[in-house]
């Protein structure tokens, strides 16, 4: 089960901001995803590897060569804010 | 310390692997480039983009993990370990959770104190975040720049068992890790370039009692010298705190060099929930026997090793054998030199002594000096030959040293030679002699120092060139019959 509290709590983590009426629709929507995920806790995998992965692939992996990088107006270009090349982040700590 | 509390520490070491691309793109991972010229759209976390695993990153990991004694996991995988903060494009960083590629493991150290088994927990593959510089302290910025050069450089963190119980323990578990490390030869571990960081948990807890007491986490402890400091004043902190009967607040810590202190990071982070999952963009690692085994080929003599053989095969002093194991190139250096050479204790003196000085005050690295390792098996064989004279040969290295020069071509053209002609030698001795009647009646009188004397002097005459036991013979000849 999942009440409100737990929603705000999501959300808070990715920095979602919901409204009243939000919440109490993600909290029965989540509910019931969850409630359907308790379902499966019903079969018995006692002796069931967890599955890491579930496309049959392996070990893609490219060799260590270096490529060319982007110029660096082209990786700046998307910045909100920028200084001496550099992206410019608001203040990290709350006061 | 009293023995009321005991201190229980573990480590987690950060290494960056010095691999030529970034783990996930091609971006290059050169040091001290302009802010953001290694960067492309994968390692920015734009939309759209998906890593791809560099297969050096995984050879090198495997290397660390046999190196450190791990079980090699047949089965590894990573995931998104999510958190917003600036230096992390994506808002995630891909790390391993659950299947890191190597686990329980274990290292031997020594410190004053004895032998020590410090347990590894895992090792694991993740990526870099960037770098952040503040505009002023981090708490009272307005904004911080951000750099992406680092992002996506290779790193693998190392997780020790909290099996460590004194700072200097500690410090000798960072040691050898750092020299295994270069040893394998996968990373630069240059603490003040950031390429080997170190966090430390630091608890106490009453002696007897196998519960651990409340850590708090340590960060930024810049240098060797500073994980000691840092926790010897962590130890002392919290030892207060429960003497005046207050609790150990669980927290982060930043070491500060200046203040000497620990200072509590409170606020920085939001609650500790990184909601690891899958990471989908990357499929599992898989790790056979046959590439376990080729990687295991790659592996050295590791420094404990190379050190216990200095001692048990060459007769080394402990201390020597610590001295010479302790960087890799010297290891290396001296074990070339005695491929040519064959009294490793006299070679050892060498090498720690004029060798290692000239090496510290050009803050050079054995390589990269003019001293070849055959020209100092050829010096040293000249001294053996009575060729050289041990004084004359501190003068020849230090040529060596500084042009590149064989010791041959030294002694022969600054005619340094040693001399060990008795008719050459005559005169001096002769003149020597005659100008010193007092010592010459000491040494007739039974006193023998003063032979000592008089050798000396012909040894200035002759500038360090006459062979001092030929002369020292010729002296007792003539005036002792």
């Amino acid at each position: 089960m999942i009440d409100k509290k737990d929603v705000e709590y999501a959300a808070g983590l990715a920095h979602l901001k919901l409204d009243e009426e939000e919440k109490e629709k993600y909290t029965e929507q989540i509910g019931e995803i969850l409630d359907y995920v308790d379902k499966l806790s019903e079969l018995d995998t006692d002796d069931v590897v967890p599955t890491a992965y579930t496309v049959p692939m392996k070990n893609v992996l490219r060799k260590d060569e270096v490529k060319k990088s982007l110029p660096r107006e082209k990786s700046l270009a998307n910045a909100p804010d920028e200084k001496d090349g550099q992206f410019r982040a608001p203040k990290i700590m709350s006061d | 310390m009293t023995t009321k509390y005991e201190t229980v520490i573990g480590l987690e070491v950060h290494v960056q692997l010095n691999t030529d691309s970034k783990i996930f793109c091609g971006c290059s991972t050169e040091f001290g480039k302009e802010p953001n010229e290694n960067t492309c759209p994968v390692c920015l976390g734009l939309p759209g983009t998906l890593p791809v695993l560099n297969k050096k990153v995984v050879d090198y990991a495997i290397m660390a993990g046999l190196a450190l004694n791990c079980d090699i996991a047949e089965y590894s995988k990573f995931d998104r370990k999510n958190y917003f903060y600036p230096d992390l494009p994506k808002a995630y960083q891909i790390s391993q959770f659950d299947l890191p590629i190597a686990e329980n493991g274990e290292i031997e150290i020594e410190t004053e104190a004895g032998l020590f088994n410090i347990g590894v927990t895992r090792v694991h593959l993740e990526e870099d975040a960037g770098k952040l510089i503040h505009e002023g302290s981090i708490d009272k910025s307005k904004g911080s720049l951000v750099d992406y050069n680092r992002t996506g450089v290779p790193l693998i963190e190392i997780v020790s068992e909290p099996d460590m119980r004194t700072p200097a323990q500690a410090k000798a578990y960072l040691t050898e890790l750092k020299m295994i490390m270069e040893y394998l030869d996968i990373s630069d571990c240059n603490m003040e370039e950031g390429s080997l960081r170190c966090d430390a948990n630091v608890s106490l807890r009453p002696v007897g009692q196998e519960e651990f007491g409340i850590k708090a986490e340590l960060k930024n402890m810049n240098s060797f010298s500073a994980v000691e400091k840092g926790l010897e004043y962590e130890v002392k902190r919290q030892q207060e705190l429960l003497d005046e009967g207050k609790k150990v607040v669980q927290e982060t810590r930043t070491w500060d060099e200046s203040l000497n202190k620990t200072i509590s990071m409170r606020g920085k982070e939001e609650a500790h929930d990184y909601r690891y999952f899958p990471e989908p963009d990357l499929v599992p690692l898989e790790i056979d026997a046959a590439w376990k085994e080729e990687m295991g080929k790659e592996i050295p003599e590791l420094p404990r090793e190379k050190y216990k053989r200095f001692i048990s095969e060459l007769g080394l002093p402990e201390y020597d054998a610590g001295v010479l194991t302790g960087d890799k190139d010297l290891a290396v250096f001296f074990e070339e030199v005695l491929s040519d050479y064959d009294d490793p204790k006299n070679l050892s003196n060498w090498m720690m002594g004029e060798f290692l000085r000239l090496l510290n005050e050009n803050g050079q690295a054995p390589f990269e000096s003019g001293v070849s390792p055959i020209n100092l098996a050829k010096m040293l064989k000249m001294i053996d030959q009575d060729i050289i004279s041990g004084k004359i040969a501190k003068k020849v290295f230090e040529k060596m040293y500084n042009s590149g020069s064989d010791p041959e071509t030294i002694v022969e053209e600054e005619g340094l030679k040693q001399i060990s002609d008795e008719d050459e030698l005559e005169n001096i001795v002769d003149g020597i002699i005659a100008d010193n009647p007092d010592a010459v009646e000491d040494v007739q009188n039974g006193k023998d120092r003063a032979i000592g004397f008089l050798v000396g002097q012909v040894m200035k005459e002759t500038r360090g060139k006459a062979n001092p036991g030929l002369v020292n013979q010729m002296l007792r000849d003539k005036l002792m019959d």
